[in-house]
């Protein structure tokens, strides 16, 4: 039997799926109807300082035909009070004992009021907070959102104020958009957090409608940076989630965020260290009804891989995760072309003829041109495996015997030890030695 | 009768292949990405079984093909023959919104293919949890996609099911009624071994009233289903019918997909009598048998003919002539058949209920001279059969059930499929099956002794 249950430091929920702090979280009517249809959890969409929303509010980025592959978005926290969201937080709370409520909170940077909300999202029944420390728009031009949380000290400033008050886990969602990742999480570290939420959103300008000349959103002919979500932003995401999860001095549950779609997204993250996974997005896009397709196929994967709960998996992925540095440079593959599916389009050949080595040859065979690398040539960048349309016909194989190894931090080593400058001539006596061959 | 010459073994497969090729897991990937996932969707509504479609076409997106082929079985049983035999132009394919776009549909048909091959062969797990046993059992007479689909759902309601089928290979139409070059015999047999490893028992060779009596069934079993289908297509009734080389086309059809192409004799010129989808599939099979001319004889118009378009394009494609306002006189020949003689109709003013009849030309008698004839006026219903079962009623050649429960006259037995509905699609005996569980299960609980 497959246990999809976990808990995000102290925060359980019967499957990893919850809804993000976002437009779908906003209401208990929401939110209960997420719960109905099986979603493991909610963060409420931020309760906070009173706001008034524009219209209109959303960019969608759309690519080859594909509807929003990204959206940004210049919508602020809950434009609806305070009270009414906490009275229905309690009540929602109530109705689902077993799912995971937690509140998403962003207030005025003053001790005594964060001490106030929190007190008052603890009496709800909530089962955590989530601190929004990441609202790119809008809420960081008054200090608040992104502007606590690009400032490591602010973060652990304000996270302490929380967590010395607070009888609930405590949840920091962090903002990517800093240099460092690592320091607002440190910081939260530091002043107790439970666990971190990551990523919201990326500072973005959607585009500009090249007939009208309006960036998108345009809010009566003015626009500006929004945040940016949805499946395009999944790769920084998870970029993000692996420096925290390797980060020896953080050792934090995490919850994800950042254009999780699908379960395989959802187990992809996983893998990277988190524990419960949050959506958006996707959930905008096509509603509550795909948590029948995350747990279904998230049980069905764990299922043929013979993972029996989320922790069989967590962070399973993160070990693999190494400076440039310890890769070991004598790892030889090549490309290698399939003939019999070969459907002789070419874009094997121009795209590293002109994009990169230049090892592909066009050779007229039967009024085409046969495709063939010469492998001897190939430097194993992958780029025509890549670009090919056929599935399974350019793989890449193996050539070196797998019994050495060198990586560029031993070769520097070796250089030291034999007295060598890491000059291109002792590179090149070292390629020379391994058969390595740039041409 | 003339033979037309056999063909190569390589001619008959290549004419017998299937048109509708597999997609690869890219190509299906592809197109599951194309589907909107409407909320709702109109696709769904359109499919007589209601198939959550886009939520399986999701599926397939996702790389979760368990669960898509979960989402189909939970509304339908039979969904392999569906998927290749549906006229999914009338039905969920032209009901896609692409379509009020003004674009191609999603390729539904196929990708249900795709998800239900993917499900075949990687060893069919257990996709629904069956209730208990309860320990009533119902017998089911035929093996076709009512019945099949019956015997699904009972079983995992936790009855007993048992299906008697006459013929020694099971699945009806699905296995003999289908034109192989839309889905081979073997396809249907996979979906009935489906249905067998969920517990559904199958008896083959028994002829209910002749094997084994109406009242045995009765003694045995809590309840009743009856999945008979039709029976032979109507006769002609003009001079000639009993010459050799005139043929009804179910048996036709039946013989050809025995699979085994060079057994069958078709004539060198063919005439095809009726102008429906099975007309159609008999017209093509002849003429991909080695037939040198197949003609396609109907008395009403282009407009007025039964076959859908998607048919009507693959005979025509097949090079199948069409004679429309023309009906058949007298076959002639001594023996055998040697021509057919015909008679040019105009078509009336439409009647009260909007239908042309066709009416003869005085003196525009003609001859074609052909040396086989295929009939295909509509099948006529097994009434010896229906007669066999007390109480059952029928009207207008069908046997009456609720709409809801699909309950006869006769409160222990139900009834779907071709029976109930004087001739169908597949997907509708598949609808009609799973209700009928339903139906039973409702009567037989409320029945307890």
């Amino acid at each position: 039997m497959i246990d999809l249950s976990i808990d995000c430091g102290g925060i359980k929920s019967p499957n990893p799926f919850w809804l993000a702090s976002a437009p779908p979280s906003n209401s208990a009517y929401q939110n209960c109807k997420a719960f109905e249809q099986g979603w493991g959890g909610t963060v409420w969409k931020t309760i906070g300082e009173p706001v008034m929303n524009v219209s209109n509010r959303y960019g969608g980025l759309d690519y080859s035909g594909e509807k929003l592959i990204g959206l940004n978005n210049v919508e602020l926290i809950s434009d609806r009070p305070i009270e009414t969201n906490l009275k229905e937080i309690a009540e929602t709370k109530k109705l689902w004992p077993d799912r995971a409520v937690v509140v998403s909170i962003m207030v005025e940077s003053k001790k005594e009021v964060w001490h106030d909300i929190v007190k008052r999202t603890i009496d709800t029944g909530a089962d955590g907070i989530e601190l929004n420390y990441g609202c790119p728009h809008g809420m960081s031009e008054r200090g608040m959102g992104a502007a606590v949380g690009q400032v490591p000290e602010y973060c652990k400033m304000i996270t302490e104020w929380v967590t010395e008050v607070s009888t609930i886990p405590v949840l920091v969602k962090l903002t990517p958009n800093v240099t460092d990742i690592r320091f607002p999480a440190r910081a939260a570290k530091a002043a107790n957090a439970d666990g971190l939420a990551l990523i919201n959103t990326i500072n973005s300008i959607i585009g500009i409608d090249l007939d009208t000349l309006k960036i998108q959103p345009t809010i009566a002919g003015k626009s500006s940076h929004g945040g940016f979500a949805g499946p395009a932003v999944k790769p920084i995401a998870l970029h993000h989630l692996s420096q925290i999860a390797k980060d020896s001095e953080i050792n934090l549950p995490i919850s994800g965020i950042g254009g999780i779609s699908t379960w395989q997204d959802a187990a992809e993250f996983i893998l990277l260290g988190s524990t419960s996974v949050q959506l958006c997005t996707v959930v905008m896009h096509y509603g509550f009804r795909i948590i029948d397709d995350l747990v279904e196929g998230l049980t069905n994967w764990m299922e043929s891989k013979g993972f029996l709960s989320i922790d069989d998996f967590k962070g399973k992925a993160l070990e693999q995760i190494e400076d440039f540095g310890n890769f070991n440079l004598l790892h030889k593959t090549v490309a290698r072309i399939d003939q019999s599916t070969c459907i002789h389009c070419n874009l094997c050949y121009v795209a590293c003829e002109d994009g990169a080595h230049q090892c592909i040859d066009l050779t007229p065979e039967n009024g085409n041109y046969k495709t063939e690398v010469r492998e001897e040539d190939c430097v194993g960048c992958c780029l025509c495996s890549l670009v090919c349309p056929v599935e399974g016909c350019i793989s890449m194989i193996r050539v070196d015997d797998e019994s050495e190894s060198k990586s560029w931090n031993e070769l520097m080593a070796d250089f030291e030890k034999e007295g060598k400058e890491p000059s291109w001539q002792n590179l090149e006596e070292f390629k020379k030695k391994h058969g390595i061959v740039i041409h | 009768m003339n033979l037309a010459d056999k063909l190569t073994q390589e001619e008959y497969k290549k004419n017998f292949e299937e048109l509708v090729s597999p997609f690869t897991n890219n190509s299906a990937v592809t197109e599951a990405n194309r589907c909107l996932y409407c909320y709702d969707s109109p696709c769904m509504k359109a499919c007589p079984t209601h198939i959550d479609i886009s939520t399986f076409i999701k599926k397939i997106a996702t790389g979760n093909l368990i669960g898509s082929a979960k989402t189909i079985f939970y509304s339908n049983w039979i969904a392999l023959t569906c998927a290749k035999s549906c006229p999914v132009e009338d039905l969920c394919e032209g009901a896609c919104v692409y379509v009020e776009k003004g674009e191609k549909p999603i390729e539904i048909g196929r990708l249900q293919r795709f998800a239900i091959d993917e499900y075949f062969s990687s060893g069919m797990p257990k996709l629904f949890n069956s209730k208990p046993k309860n320990g009533k059992s119902v017998g089911i007479i035929g093996s076709g996609p009512a019945s099949l689909a019956c015997g699904a759902e009972l079983s995992l309601l936790g009855y007993d099911a048992h299906i008697y089928e006459s013929n020694e290979v099971p699945g009806g139409l699905s296995t003999w009624g289908i034109a192989p070059y839309k889905m081979s015999k073997a396809d249907s047999l996979k979906e009935v071994e489906m249905i067998k490893g969920l517990g559904v028992s199958i008896q083959t060779g028994v002829t209910v009233g002749e094997t084994i009596s109406v009242e045995e069934l009765f003694d045995k079993h809590d309840a009743l289903f009856i999945g008979i289908g039709l029976g032979e297509s109507g006769r002609l009734s003009i001079t000639g019918e009993d010459l050799e080389g005139v043929i009804g086309a179910l048996k036709f059809i039946e013989n050809v997909k025995e699979e085994n192409w060079s057994s069958v004799n078709v004539g060198g010129h063919v005439a095809v009598i009726g102008a429906g989808n099975t007309s159609i599939d008999a017209a093509t099979e002849a003429k991909r048998l080695g037939a040198e001319e197949v003609m396609i004889v109907y008395r009403r118009s282009e407009s007025e003919m039964p076959a859908n378009d998607w048919e009507y394009r693959l005979a025509k494609d097949d090079g199948i002539i069409f004679r429309f306002l023309t009906s058949p006189i007298e076959i002639i020949g001594n023996k055998s058949v040697e021509g057919i003689k015909c008679i040019k109709n105009k078509l009336s003013e439409p009647d009260k209920q909007g239908r042309k009849k066709p009416v003869p030309i005085p003196n525009s008698e003609f001859e074609i001279p052909v040396d086989m004839v295929i009939y295909a006026l509509g099948q006529q219903p097994k009434l010896k059969f229906i007669n066999s079962i007390p109480d059952l009623k029928i009207e207008n050649n069908k046997v009456l059930v609720n709409n809801g429960t699909f309950q006869t006259s006769n409160p222990k037995v139900f009834a779907g499929g071709d029976c109930i509905n004087g001739g169908k699609e597949v997907v509708n005996a598949a609808y009609d099956g799973k209700q009928a569980a339903h139906g039973i299960d409702k009567y037989l609980l409320s029945n307890k002794d």
